[in-house]
């Protein structure tokens, strides 16, 4: 919810662009040297602790121990990733965090951009105001509702189930108004009108011209779903069990250990972590452009 | 792709209707499809809305008016206001209040300045600049859990980075997660460090739609590359600004997952020895998950859903005014 409604924030709190910028402050070419050294800074504070994740883990508990700690990788990160298996059941652990994200990114693809067409292209009666419920439900801490939320999976028989992590957040008000204003902008009226010349219903206009057309904000949504979904916490914390956990779930029972097992602990993170690295080294051009321009223009 | 789909649509229409009817059928067809399927569309969002989103949050002001227990479902009783007042006077919960609103400003105010500042400086990067920008990012993606764990080690007395440097300018250890203002401070480093990125590409991406000639005019009169900031930049970002913090502050009133997990005792739920940064949200988590009290917690999640929007209105008026402003001066 806190990255959802963080991300609302880019949808609504942003101005117009007002001209083509380009970018850059005005300043003579020697300010580059003074330039540099601050953005090499910024690069190392924000790498750092990955950095050190993966430092740590490579590590004996011994060698971190020692005063100064270790600043190069060890060769010990098989032995402590066969220790984080040992301990916590984390295959299942991925598996489930595997499908949990998955699933939620699908619906979430699905729903959303059948939600945003039809509030950017079809009309029909309330749809505005139905919009502008949409966007309240972006402010609203659903977080704070866990307690009923957890009484209604018992309801339903889903407590520790996956389901009871997936199906609530199914679909996003952040999605749906993201959604909208790309196929606002991006789907050409005349191409619809053509469709409908052509005799395509509502469901074909949407499966033939809208999707093909939605595919790059597809890739950005779907990714910061998939990441939101697998960094979740506090909710399948409580909804599922420590048998049957998801990843943030499994590190979390990792560290409730007897003591602090730094090596064991850091190891598990980096395992964890390891997947939405990969994504990000993947696409993380993608997803910045979508925090930069994507959910603006509106 | 549309001209093959049309004689797909038909064959499958004609078995059902006949020759003659298609003509009648598919006008029919159409006329229901212009009315009805909008809804379905949009059903889905708002279906799961109400039954996970807007339902759990009416439902916990009933809940909050019961004294209900997560070992006997079913079996509560109305008790009134009694859990509020009972509130009122749990000094457990106003620390908790204390440090939720502490731990507010310390990760709110900070993060922005920091992200105002990194935005500036990546907004003058020429070569580079995809690096520079998921290296801002790298914090954001990287999970609550791991970022907590992570920084836990930094942070810790014996073994931790921060306590080494520390001690190379001649300061003793410090038991960071044992002091009330150094774990709150911990924590902030651990909220600032993954959310500063983010913001600073927001405010990247406002800054980037500043025409270049108000900067170049703004040198033109002398101003250094910070003076620009101040006098450029700030102005044509407020309404952004003033979004982000509002965002940030809402986001904080829910910190949970760092004050669980940076204690000391593993496996605690109370955010330190003396809860010197239990926030509201854990405390609403003991309270519910651990000793059981559904209704009491209930209670708890209710002020804290009303605070939230208050600060959301309360945002919303302040980002409303910010934006006449800004759209006044030319």
């Amino acid at each position: 919810m806190t990255d959802a409604a963080r991300r609302a924030s880019s949808v609504l709190g942003r101005p117009r662009p007002r001209g083509d910028g380009g970018g850059g402050t005005a300043g003579q070419p020697r300010r580059l040297l003074t330039r540099y050294p601050f953005l090499v800074l910024i690069l190392v504070l924000s790498s750092f602790p990955i950095y050190w994740t993966f430092t740590i883990a490579s590590q004996t508990n011994e060698a971190v121990a020692q005063t100064p700690p270790p600043f190069l990788p060890g060769g010990n990160f098989l032995a402590n990733a066969r220790r984080v298996f040992d301990t916590v059941d984390f295959a299942k652990a991925l598996v489930n965090s595997l499908i949990v994200a998955g699933s939620i990114t699908a619906s979430t693809l699905l729903f959303c951009s059948m939600a945003g067409f039809a509030f950017a292209k079809l009309p029909f009666r309330g749809r505005s105001a139905l919009l502008l419920i949409v966007l309240v439900t972006m402010m609203c801490p659903v977080q704070l509702g866990v307690i009923p939320l957890y009484i209604e999976m018992q309801a339903l028989g889903w407590a520790q189930n996956l389901l009871a992590v997936i199906v609530p957040t199914a679909v996003t008000g952040f999605g749906v108004v993201f959604m909208r204003q790309y196929t606002a902008q991006a789907v050409p009226d005349e191409l619809l009108e053509a469709g409908r010349m052509d005799g395509c219903t509502s469901w074909g206009l949407y499966w033939h011209i809208v999707i093909p057309a939605l595919r790059p904000a597809m890739a950005v949504l779907g990714l910061l779903t998939f990441m939101q979904a697998w960094n979740d916490f506090m909710w399948p914390l409580i909804v599922l069990s420590p048998q049957n956990p998801t990843v943030q779930v499994a590190l979390s029972t990792l560290a409730a250990g007897q003591y602090m097992d730094y090596t064991l602990v850091l190891a598990g993170t980096a395992l964890g972590t390891l997947p939405i690295l990969l994504v990000f080294a993947l696409f993380g051009r993608r997803i910045i452009g979508g925090i930069m321009e994507g959910a603006v223009k509106g | 792709m549309i001209a093959r789909r049309r004689p797909d649509r038909a064959a499958h229409l004609r078995p059902a209707l006949g020759p003659r009817s298609a003509g009648v059928a598919r006008r029919l067809l159409r006329r229901v499809d212009g009315s009805v399927s909008p809804y379905i569309y949009v059903a889905p969002f708002f279906l799961l809305f109400i039954a996970f989103g807007l339902f759990p949050i009416l439902y916990t002001g009933y809940v909050s008016l019961t004294d209900r227990d997560l070992l006997s479902p079913g079996g509560e009783t109305y008790i009134g206001l009694a859990n509020y007042r009972e509130l009122l006077t749990d000094r457990y919960f106003w620390n908790a209040v204390k440090n939720t609103l502490l731990l507010m400003v310390m990760c709110s105010v900070p993060q922005l300045v920091l992200a105002l500042i990194a935005a500036h400086i990546l907004n003058q990067a020429v070569r580079l600049r995809t690096l520079f920008r998921m290296g801002v990012l790298l914090p954001n993606v990287t999970s609550i859990v791991a970022v907590t764990l992570i920084f836990g080690q930094i942070f810790s007395r014996d073994f931790g980075v921060v306590n080494w440097l520390l001690g190379l300018v001649g300061v003793d250890r410090i038991n960071w997660q044992a002091g009330d203002w150094t774990g709150r401070s911990a924590i902030a480093v651990m909220v600032i460090w993954r959310w500063t990125g983010y913001n600073a590409l927001i405010y990247l991406g406002a800054m980037q739609a500043i025409p270049k000639e108000h900067y170049e005019a703004a040198a033109m009169d002398g101003a250094g590359t910070w003076r620009q900031l101040w006098h450029v930049a700030l102005p044509a970002l407020r309404p952004t600004i003033a979004f982000t913090a509002l965002v940030s502050l809402i986001g904080q009133m829910q910190l949970f997952t760092e004050p669980l997990l940076f204690d000391a005792s593993p496996g605690s739920v109370t955010g330190g020895a003396a809860r010197q940064f239990q926030t509201m949200t854990l405390f609403m988590y003991e309270e519910s998950f651990r000793l059981g009290h559904l209704g009491y917690g209930a209670a708890v999640s209710w002020l804290l859903i009303l605070m939230t929007f208050f600060l959301a209105a309360l945002g919303y008026f302040i980002a409303r005014r910010g934006a006449q402003m800004a759209g006044r001066t030319p």
